[in-house]
């Protein structure tokens, strides 16, 4: 009432996003101590970074004229391994998400299965590749093995999370149309479960195939195989028109990736 | 056809023909043959003599992590209070410069099919490639410590937050947009009238979430100098102090989940 | 008031979507634009305020020539043509009197916009349109709040604020049941000759045409076919417009005209009281529109 007795004598403010006046106060202060405290604790050594601008520029610069060549072999192995990684990963880790996924459905899964399934699951996703590839470069050895392993075990996570969504809200009379036949568990998956959740998880498979891709590229550095220990060799030795290729091929491959899965994508659905 | 005839007359079903089904063989073909392949390259990289004894490494290693020496807990505070700033400022400020880089990338809002272009290589270039490859270069530039990776973080996002803002700015009805330009508003003031009501829920939502991918990727950070509790982790390691990395990961643990949790109340919030 | 002469639209794809449009309003006349679905009417207004890039012709509010417009000047153009949509067009997320407080961002800054600090006059004038229309109560709530026929309402309010001399009118009534519908022409009728406005109202509904415009105007294909008043529109001319169809009025149809005259006296609408929404049945459709516009 008040807010029509002022606007009609052209008084009209918008209305908070936050109505309690306390509450919107308290939460500005919060942020703004926050910010405060935390930028406070920021050591930067000003003269390291006035120091390393030059290296920055050269690096920008190498962009301009990126060195493919110098390092050919390490460039090709360094691709070939992680490609192979990302492959047979990505298809290793898809196949082992199905059955985690189904399992880690509360409508189908039995209690005990479902906390095993999602016990996984919780520990796959909460550890970056990087460090779950330390653990497995030290029971495998340096070398792709240890990648693709690392690369599987990150894949089932991210998979059978989002699989187990799908299946958790897919249409349940369909299923219950074919038990209703007197189908088997097996039968009901196939011909029920199936075809809901196959177009998402043919897509969220591309997906996984791309990001795995970027992956391999950085799990090198912990020595883990692929095009991540060249990049890491080359940065650290300040090689950065070698840096710069070797980014550049990892950003067209990974725009290749993203453009073949939209076709494959529409393709499925 | 699916439904053709026998010799004798009577129609049969099959789900598909005869083509059809053999290039689906095929296909399978292909692809076992190229998954093979790839395995053979990794398998001639491998040393088998390693993997072999890989059971009892893996147990050895359990061996050592355990039981974990709790009192180095006291040490983490401020790598983890490190960890924690890089993720939020680094959010902060990637979101800052993913939100521009957002509306000239929407096919809708940009002002130039050029513009448009460049936006696009922005989103793609920072989307490819790994906040870690990001902090290895930052600390050859700027030394180690939190500020490279703050910066690491904050490029990573942009394209993340870009690219799925521009979706989101792409997909909004037209019609609220062509009313207020029809009122004869300024460029600015559609965006701000038209364009931006529509999509800040989205925005709110993909940054908070992108938060939480940035906390889990913090932790890693340091492995390459570039600060938070990943420095720890790295001079653990190193120093095969197993009992003291078994406590970093229940840290790093507990972390994510309380992230997750908060990301996940603040989306059903605002979506 | 307003002229079109030789006003064509050709889209990209090759579709001539208006040929040789040649129309002038008066002020203060309210004129119907009817057509089947596809004739131009939407390009028609949308050329106006160059929501639509006409390809040739030329269009004059009073002495400015639209076609040649770009720019600030384009903007000030569009503050004398407010806009009223099918769909209201409001921006769901803002409050109402945000949206018709909208209708002023022509006249105000970016930065005031912005901070919604707009003129006390524009607020005095947004609240008073937002009485007129009947919703100064809804003031706070959000656009998404409210139904189709108070969404269309502050969609009116938002276009007058604008002070504009010209309405351009898109559908209003389509997605309204036929009560509203009617309320909402009423609306716009007694509104226009308050404030001596123009108006070109695009409408599916012959019936509603007929009703509240001044004058109507035929499309077909693209082109005038029909130039006059509504008692002038003859079935013949119909046929002309929509395409052949028996035109005639059956008993039904008074029966249910019947319904709805008593339905809008005790202000219910019940199931048997829509005779604008189309039928799909073979025999003639009910009312004019609902057919013929199909």
């Amino acid at each position: 009432m008040n807010r029509q007795t002022l606007a009609a004598q052209g008084h009209w403010r918008r209305p908070a996003f936050i109505a309690k006046p306390w509450l919107r106060w308290a939460l500005v202060l919060g942020a703004v101590a926050y910010l405060a405290v935390a930028i406070g604790t920021i050591e930067v050594n000003w003269a390291r970074v006035a120091e390393g601008m030059t290296r920055g520029l050269n690096f920008v610069a190498a962009f301009a004229q990126p060195d493919f060549l110098s390092r050919r072999g390490d460039i090709i192995d360094g691709l070939l391994e992680s490609l192979t990684m990302t492959l047979t990963s990505t298809v290793i880790g898809v196949a082992l998400a199905i059955p985690v996924g189904l399992g880690a459905a509360r409508n189908i899964a039995p209690w005990p299965i479902y906390l095993l399934c999602r016990s996984i699951i919780t520990v796959s996703r909460t550890f970056q590749e990087i460090i779950i590839a330390i653990l497995f470069v030290v029971m495998f050895g340096f070398g792709p093995l240890a990648g693709m392993i690392t690369l599987a075990f990150a894949t089932v996570g991210f998979m059978a999370k989002l699989l187990a969504e799908d299946i958790e809200d897919l249409d349940w009379r369909q299923v219950e149309a074919v038990r209703a036949t007197g189908a088997s568990w097996w039968q009901t998956m196939n011909h029920a479960v199936q075809p809901q959740v196959m177009p998402r998880l043919i897509g969220l498979s591309m997906y996984r195939l791309d990001i795995n891709f970027r992956e391999s590229a950085v799990i090198g550095i912990v020595g883990a195989g692929g095009i991540g220990a060249t990049l890491n060799t080359s940065i650290s030795r300040y090689e950065y028109d070698t840096s710069a290729a070797i980014l550049l091929i990892i950003i067209a491959i990974v725009l290749l990736c993203e453009y073949g899965s939209s076709h494959v994508r529409r393709w499925t659905q | 056809m699916p439904v053709s005839t026998t010799a004798r007359g009577t129609p049969i079903w099959r789900l598909r023909t005869t083509r059809a089904q053999w290039l689906g063989y095929l296909a399978w073909l292909f692809g076992l043959c190229l998954f093979l392949l790839c395995w053979k390259v990794i398998s001639d990289n491998t040393m088998w003599v390693f993997v072999e004894d890989a059971g009892r490494q893996g147990s050895d290693l359990i061996r050592r992590m355990m039981p974990p020496e709790w009192q180095f807990a006291q040490q983490l505070w401020k790598p983890m209070w490190d960890t924690l700033n890089i993720a939020t400022l680094g959010t902060l400020l990637g979101i800052a410069m993913a939100f521009p880089v957002a509306f000239l990338a929407a096919r809708n809002t940009t002002p130039h099919p050029l513009i448009r272009s460049l936006a696009m290589v922005i989103i793609v270039a920072s989307r490819s490639i790994n906040s870690l490859i990001w902090a290895m270069l930052l600390v050859t530039i700027l030394g180690p410590g939190v500020l490279a990776g703050i910066i690491a973080i904050a490029l990573r996002s942009i394209g993340f937050v870009g690219k799925l803002l521009y979706e989101a700015i792409e997909e909004i009805h037209p019609t609220p947009v062509e009313a207020i330009s029809a009122t004869g508003a300024s460029r600015l003031q559609v965006m701000n009238y038209g364009v931006l009501p529509q999509v800040m829920p989205a925005f709110a939502g993909i940054s908070i979430y992108r938060w939480d991918i940035n906390i889990r990727e913090s932790t890693v950070l340091g492995l390459v100098g570039a600060g938070g509790i990943g420095l720890q982790l790295n001079a653990s390691i190193n120093s095969l102090a197993w009992d003291q990395v078994s406590v970093i990961f229940v840290m790093i643990f507990a972390t994510v989940l309380v992230s997750e949790w908060i990301s996940a109340r603040v989306r059903h919030a605002v979506i | 008031m307003l002229t079109l002469s030789g006003v064509c639209k050709r889209y990209p794809t090759g579709d001539r979507a208006l040929t040789d449009i040649e129309l002038s309003l008066p002020r203060g006349q309210v004129m119907a634009l009817i057509g089947p679905s596809g004739a131009g009417k939407s390009t028609l207004i949308r050329c106006v305020n160059r929501l639509v890039e006409p390809t040739s012709g030329s269009i004059r509010l009073d002495d400015t020539e639209l076609t040649r417009l770009t720019g600030r000047k384009l903007r000030q153009a569009r503050r004398a043509m407010g806009m009223i949509f099918q769909e209201y067009a409001l921006v769901d997320r803002l409050s109402v009197m945000e949206n018709v407080l909208s209708g002023r961002l022509g006249y105000v800054g970016f930065w005031r916009s912005f901070m919604r600090r707009y003129p006390e006059d524009a607020v005095v004038e947004a609240f008073r349109l937002l009485e007129r229309v009947g919703l100064a109560h809804a003031l706070d709530k959000r656009a998404d709040a409210l139904s189709g026929g108070q969404r269309q309402r502050v969609g009116i309010a938002r276009a007058l604020l604008q002070s504009p001399r010209l309405l351009l009118i898109d559908e209003p009534t389509a997605s309204l049941d036929p009560k509203t519908s009617r309320q909402i022409m009423r609306l716009i009728r007694e509104l226009c000759a308050e404030r001596e406005l123009g108006a070109i109202i695009n409408i599916h509904d012959v019936a509603l045409a007929r009703q509240f415009a001044d004058r109507i105007v035929g499309l077909r294909g693209g082109k005038i076919v029909f130039d006059g008043t509504p008692a002038a529109l003859s079935t013949d001319i119909l046929t002309t417009i929509y395409g052949e169809e028996d035109w005639s009025t059956d008993a039904n149809d008074d029966q249910q005209a019947d319904a709805q005259r008593k339905a809008d006296d005790t202000g219910q609408a019940s199931g048997p009281t829509e005779p604008s929404v189309a039928t799909d049945a073979p025999r003639p459709a009910p009312r004019l529109a609902a057919g013929a516009s199909r």
